[in-house]
């Protein structure tokens, strides 16, 4: 009791009223059958959905198989956007010569992509991890230009006169100067990441397996329960990605120390 | 200018050097912008030409790609006919209507959270949570519990909005620094004035930036929505196209798809350049 009591304050208990509440009325609503219960399944047929799902084994190979294109397409993604953004932070001419082009096809919304890009590459994963990366390059690339054109001039002119060349400018100044930025980018890249291997399944739904052809499956075959049950699982993993993006983050730029 | 020009005409033939620097001066002032005019276009150009040849010699099928002039006189016959004129409206109604309703609500909720603590703690949690779930993950979901008519579609965009917007605006208020505050009683503001004169001025851009981000994702949940469910609207003329093989038409309506995100975004730029005039003017 006295662990709890330090470790939850009064307060804390507050954030809990409005979710119990919630959870009380579904079951409550459910229950009596005040709503058509084919809709708005009862709380435990989301727990009997994810049961079965979970001990179907198709669990772990859809599973698998999302994260395993979110990751393949974020690295894809995120490789092109560093080299990208650092060719066209530094060099005015990449600037002037590809500059608008980037900054012109950023506004087409991605999901527009997704029909040209299985028209061209079809819809297997292939497509799918094109499509994230895609949906990676662009806030990496935007924040890596930002960063390396934010880099000091005085930093530079200090570079030169210990006489470093093109490779140690890059990766001894240049890079490291810019890794905030660089790192923001990365952040945002990962959360796009994953909303684009979502989409993406969505969109280019198979009966293979992953975390959105089961949804869109449970959708089809009218299941509630498994449908709710993958949108908490979609939560909980960009939950989990980005827990793990926020300690990395800090890890990373200990070097920088506290902001005072 | 001109009218200089031509008094500069007749002493050249007396002061040639002091001439030919002011033109070139005049030179080099216009030739950035030109040159960065002139370079913009060799790389897009140099995509063009390859998808010509690609398409000309039909390396690939014409089906997958078509030629450049087949989608120009498509986009020219959709724009003719109104079917993109017509789907564009539709989107952008979607959009506009649904960014407002969850711009607002979050616009009252990032401000409740931000000022009061207890509506806070009670809030924030839940908040939290349902902000974790990405928009695409709610849409089979409400597919199911409202259809996929029009409300759908305003639900799913107000969604993508409401996050960012209350997000940015309970952070913006929660950091207020506390000497603002500190000043704004020590002069006797009354409450409503430290909410007017110091809270909102100097929570404003980080509010703004939240309703840019709120804009960005609606454009994006509502493509999204539109592609999956929908029988009009640019994302659903861009499926359609798809379904029918008819690329051209795919490629017109993602050119307006781009056009439609260029304009939001640089209403938004045009906004926030007059409302922050204040900022610039104390310098």
């Amino acid at each position: 009791m006295s662990f709890i009591q330090k470790h939850i304050t009064h307060r804390d208990w507050r954030g809990f009223v409005l979710p119990v509440g919630f959870l009380v009325i579904w079951t409550a609503v459910t229950a009596a059958g005040w709503v058509n219960t084919k809709l708005i399944v009862p709380p435990s047929d989301v727990i009997a959905a994810a049961y079965k799902y979970f001990t179907s084994g198709t669990f772990f190979s859809g599973l698998g198989a999302s994260l395993g294109r979110d990751l393949a397409g974020f690295v894809l993604g995120s490789l092109v956007g560093v080299a990208f953004g650092s060719l066209v932070g530094l060099s005015r001419w990449a600037n002037r010569l590809a500059g608008p082009t980037f900054h012109t096809l950023k506004h087409i919304s991605l999901f527009a992509w997704l029909p040209l890009i299985s028209t061209w590459l079809g819809q297997g994963d292939g497509a799918k991890i094109f499509f994230v990366a895609l949906s990676a390059f662009y806030p990496v690339a935007l924040g890596t230009i930002e960063g390396v054109q934010g880099v000091a001039r005085a930093q530079v002119e200090v570079a030169r006169v210990y006489a470093f060349n093109a490779r140690q400018l890059l990766f001894k100044l240049v890079l490291p100067a810019a890794s905030p930025q660089i790192i923001a980018g990365l952040h945002l890249a990962l959360i796009y990441a994953w909303l684009a291997t979502i989409g993406s399944e969505y969109l280019l739904a198979k009966s293979g397996p992953g975390l959105g052809d089961a949804v869109i499956q449970g959708k089809t075959a009218f299941n509630v329960g498994l449908v709710v049950f993958g949108m908490l699982l979609v939560g909980l993993i960009g939950y989990a990605l980005n827990r793990i993006a926020l300690r990395a983050e800090a890890r990373v730029l200990r070097w920088r120390g506290r902001a005072s | 200018m001109s009218a200089q020009a031509t008094v500069d005409l007749p002493l050249s033939a007396r002061q040639p050097a002091s001439l030919g620097l002011h033109r070139v001066i005049r030179l080099a002032n216009w030739w950035p912008a030109l040159r960065r005019l002139l370079l913009a276009w060799p790389f897009p150009m140099a995509i063009f030409v390859l998808w010509s040849l690609a398409s000309h010699y039909q390396w690939v099928a014409p089906q997958v790609l078509p030629t450049p002039e087949t989608v120009l006189t498509t986009f020219g016959d959709l724009l003719r006919n109104g079917d993109l004129r017509s789907n564009g409206v539709i989107s952008f109604y979607r959009v506009i209507a649904g960014f407002g309703i969850g711009a607002g609500i979050g616009l009252a909720l990032g401000v409740g959270m931000g000022l009061s603590p207890t509506f806070k703690d009670y809030v924030y949690p839940l908040f939290k949570a349902f902000a974790q779930v990405p928009s695409l993950g709610w849409l089979p979901l409400l597919m199911m519990l409202v259809g996929i008519d029009e409300a759908l579609k305003i639900i799913l965009v107000a969604k993508a909005a409401l996050v960012p917007v209350a997000l940015n605006t309970f952070k913006g208020i929660e950091t207020v620094p506390t000497r603002y505050i500190d000043v704004a009683k020590v002069y006797g503001f009354s409450k409503w004035q430290l909410l007017a004169k110091v809270v909102f001025p100097s929570a404003f851009p980080m509010i703004w930036n939240g309703v840019r981000y709120g804009l960005t994702h609606s454009w994006l949940a509502l493509v999204a929505v539109e592609l999956l469910a929908s029988s009009e609207g640019l994302g659903f003329l861009i499926v359609y196209g798809r379904q029918l093989y008819q690329m051209d038409v795919v490629m017109a309506a993602v050119v307006v798809v781009g056009a439609v995100g260029y304009v939001l975004d640089k209403v938004l730029a045009l906004i926030e350049a007059r409302l922050l005039r204040w900022r610039r003017e104390a310098f």
